[in-house]
């Protein structure tokens, strides 16, 4: 049995077809005994059926009846593990359709990428696409798995070439070069998966398993400017609790304290906190990713969808701001489109009146004022809102520098918004350079970790 | 210096662990769908995942009552620990329960019984009725990601259209904390506050939370018969039949569910901490070992999931 104080750690994969994705995973969960007596005995079952003569470990994770009729995974899945060290809640992102939509959707909590590729093939545009989405979502480390190395006769000169290709184009994204490591690794043998592989000798360095249990988890901000998105007021009014009026909200930043002085936003009004209230007793003080209810000195109008922030270092409520979207609809996005856009927990309308220019992440370059954004293109745009918004920079905060764009007519969630440029590749002025601006390397200037 | 650093870290709050990772999530769900839904209702059943749903409700919305009622689609094949414990609850926060009942169906003719006597496949057309008589327009339900490869894939906020439909291919994306609720008259939207625990984190959260239980759930002397498998209990559902020998042996329930086919396990678990070590140890996942109607087909779970079942 674990330890109940362990901490949590929050990963996606993502990969190509065929590169043996949700055997990797499957060889996780396998091997780490996170799978049952019956579920093993199903895959057992099925994978005799199917006349394989060993368990076809992807059977474990491809969920849907048509995945499994047609060999491939839909949409993301969610998978659970634990060592003593770690537990571990996995984002599994299939490659093919959609990858773009499956990747930002896995890897917007993510605080560790794997990708994977195929040993034999090496790295493929896809790579180069799901890595520039990573860096732009802000997932602070990659781990890239060289799958299949059994397949090349564990041969470490082509391992090489593949893992210095790999790490020079995150280090072009942006990531430093500590905060990306390659793996040979054989999921379908088990090589460096949880158990180190005899077969490898010229690896040094950790299994998988070994990696994801020993990597930083980088804390949630609390040591950034204080940030609390309110969800709820709560009112009650008993002998014990008389009148009573609390925010209740989860903190996205910072950290805070009874006698903080603080500001609501929009509106600008100020106050100071009075109490940190939950059902166990007060708090002396609560940090970033704790869902509490303030209790403020002064009586004020918050409502929902306000933003309490410290006096220092507050936002300022804008109506128009420059964002990078991750367009996730078959519908395109033109100029003019009218939208919803709900960033914290404020929902407000919004129009987008320019497309500013389209990130080409094979290239890593930009072409301006593109007609439209399609389905998985990630482009900067312009928004306008009907109401201000106290938006953060995503670089700065992945909390409050998020926001989805909502589609007025039928609700369906049509993008992801990143405040600001996301990524350094999509920062540059497409007209410094004749239209197209080539990334320059800065190693450690990857936006902040963020719960 | 060591003196400052002492009284600078005992200042500080405990980081958050991996349970309390877990309940700030779902406290923070709870409130953004108090926040955007006229008529939510959370699905209540009196077992363990329901009951620490509803624990985690309360602590998102204290001092003030969770400003939800309760449905509870009853099979009518319920154990009475069950349903006294479920009234107890209720009584206990103060709140409204509304019971759908599956024997009202049948009674009326709406619903057949199944040659086989099961009801949680009879559930789905009491559950959407409810549903829409209520006209609730959130439903939050115990489901865990963990608990099946079709529920590995849905979302949190799961859009359900009109006939309470899951369908996998239409999913939004879920992005950050940031959920969508948006829906049309007539949809509603399923919302799961535990899809990141397991199995094993809602019994240590019980533990740390000191959560009441139904006594099922810890060993007791029962009479029980076998039937594919699973141990049986006698009931108003049905009995054993001939050559299905009844025997008292100590069992414990690791679901609650409709009595003619859940089956509870041999165990001595007769405490929380026993019960943690045993599920720690287990080589079954919860649906496979005691749900009889998991096991119908291999995609059984989604296509009661398509169906508009949970």
């Amino acid at each position: 049995m674990g330890s109940t104080t362990q901490d949590l750690l929050r990963l996606a994969t993502a990969g190509s077809v065929d590169d043996g994705k949700s055997t990797l995973v499957g060889r996780l969960l396998y091997d780490t005994k996170s799978v049952l007596a019956d579920t093993l005995d199903a895959v057992h079952r099925a994978s005799v059926d199917k006349g394989l003569s060993t368990p076809d470990l992807s059977l474990l994770v491809d969920g849907l009846r048509s995945e499994r009729e047609q060999g491939i995974t839909i949409d993301v899945a969610y998978r659970y593990f634990a060592t003593p060290k770690r537990s571990f809640v996995l984002a599994d992102t299939p490659g093919h359709v959609q990858y773009t939509r499956n990747t930002v959707t896995g890897a917007s909590t993510a605080q560790l990428a794997v990708l994977l590729v195929d040993a034999r093939k090496g790295v493929l545009e896809q790579t180069r696409r799901h890595a520039a989405v990573l860096a732009l979502l802000g997932v602070p480390r990659l781990v890239l798995a060289v799958n299949k190395i059994d397949l090349v006769d564990y041969d470490e000169a082509g391992f090489e070439v593949i893992a210095k290709e790999f790490t020079d184009h995150a280090t072009a994204l942006g990531y430093p070069v500590g905060s990306v490591l390659s793996i040979p690794v054989s999921a379908l043998v088990g090589d460096n998966v949880v158990d180190r592989s005899t077969r490898t000798p010229w690896y040094v360095g950790p299994t998988l398993l070994e990696h994801l249990e020993t990597v930083p988890v980088e804390p949630d901000p609390h040591d950034a400017p204080f940030r609390f998105p309110v969800q709820y007021v709560i009112r009650t009014n008993t002998a014990e609790h008389t009148d009573y009026r609390g925010y209740a909200g989860q903190i996205a930043a910072g950290t805070v304290r009874p006698g903080d002085e603080i500001v609501v936003l929009p509106s600008g009004q100020r106050s100071t906190v009075a109490r940190i209230d939950t059902p166990t007793g007060e708090l002396a003080e609560a940090e970033a990713g704790r869902s509490v209810t303030l209790v403020l000195t002064d009586e004020i109008d918050v409502s929902r969808g306000d933003l309490i922030a410290e006096v220092s270092g507050a936002p300022v409520a804008v109506d128009e701001f420059d964002a990078t979207v991750a367009w996730l609809s078959d519908k395109p996005l033109r100029p003019g489109a009218r939208v919803l856009v709900k960033h914290g927990a404020r929902t407000v309308q919004a129009v987008v009146p320019e497309l500013t220019s389209r990130f080409d992440e094979q290239r890593l370059t930009t072409v301006p004022a593109p007609d439209s954004l399609s389905l998985n293109e990630i482009g900067r745009v312009i928004v306008r809102t009907a109401e201000p918004l106290p938006v953060d920079d995503y670089a700065v905060n992945r909390r409050t520098g998020a926001f989805l764009v909502i589609d007025a007519a039928d609700g369906s969630t049509l993008a992801a918004g990143l405040v600001g440029a996301g990524l350094q590749a999509l920062s540059a002025n497409p007209d410094d350079n004749g239209g197209a601006t080539t990334a320059t390397p800065t190693a450690g200037d990857l936006v902040s970790p963020g719960p | 210096m060591a003196t400052g650093n002492t009284t600078l870290t005992s200042l500080r709050t405990q980081p958050l662990d991996a349970l309390a990772r877990l309940e700030s999530e779902a406290i923070h769900i709870f409130r953004e769908v108090a926040g955007e839904f006229d008529r939510p209702v959370i699905l209540f059943s009196g077992g363990k995942d329901s009951t620490v749903l509803l624990h985690l409700a309360v602590k998102a919305f204290w001092p003030a009552p969770v400003p939800f009622p309760l449905l509870h689609v009853d099979t009518g094949h319920n154990l009475d620990e069950v349903i006294r414990f479920r009234d107890h609850t209720v009584a206990r926060y103060g709140l409204r329960l509304v019971v759908a009942n599956v024997q009202d169906y049948i009674d009326d003719g709406r619903l057949e019984e199944r040659p086989d006597g099961t009801r949680n496949p009879l559930q789905t057309v009491p559950l959407l009725d409810g549903i829409t008589s209520n006209r609730f327009d959130a439903v939050f339900g115990g489901g865990r990601r963990d608990e099946e490869r079709a529920r590995a894939k849905e979302r949190i906020f799961s859009l359900r259209n009109s006939f309470g439909q899951w369908e996998p291919r239409r999913q939004r994306p879920e992005l950050w904390n940031l959920y969508n609720g948006r829906h049309r008259a007539g949809e509603h939207v399923r919302v799961f506050p535990l899809s990141n625990w397991t199995e094993l984190d809602v019994w240590r959260y019980i533990k740390r939370e000191a959560i009441e239980l139904p006594s099922i759930y810890f060993a007791h002397r029962r009479a029980v018969f076998q039937r594919d498998g699973m141990w049986l209990t006698a009931g108003p559902w049905f009995g054993p039949r001939p050559g299905e020998p009844v025997r008292e042996l100590t069992v414990r329930y690791r679901t609650v569910g409709d009595g003619s086919c859940t089956g509870a396990v041999l165990s001595e678990a007769a405490t929380l901490d026993e019960v943690i070590a045993e599920v720690s140890a287990s080589r079954l996942t919860e649906r496979g070992a005691t749900r009889a109607d998991d096991r119908l087909s291999e995609a059984a779970m989604e296509d009661r999931k398509r169906e508009g079942y949970f």
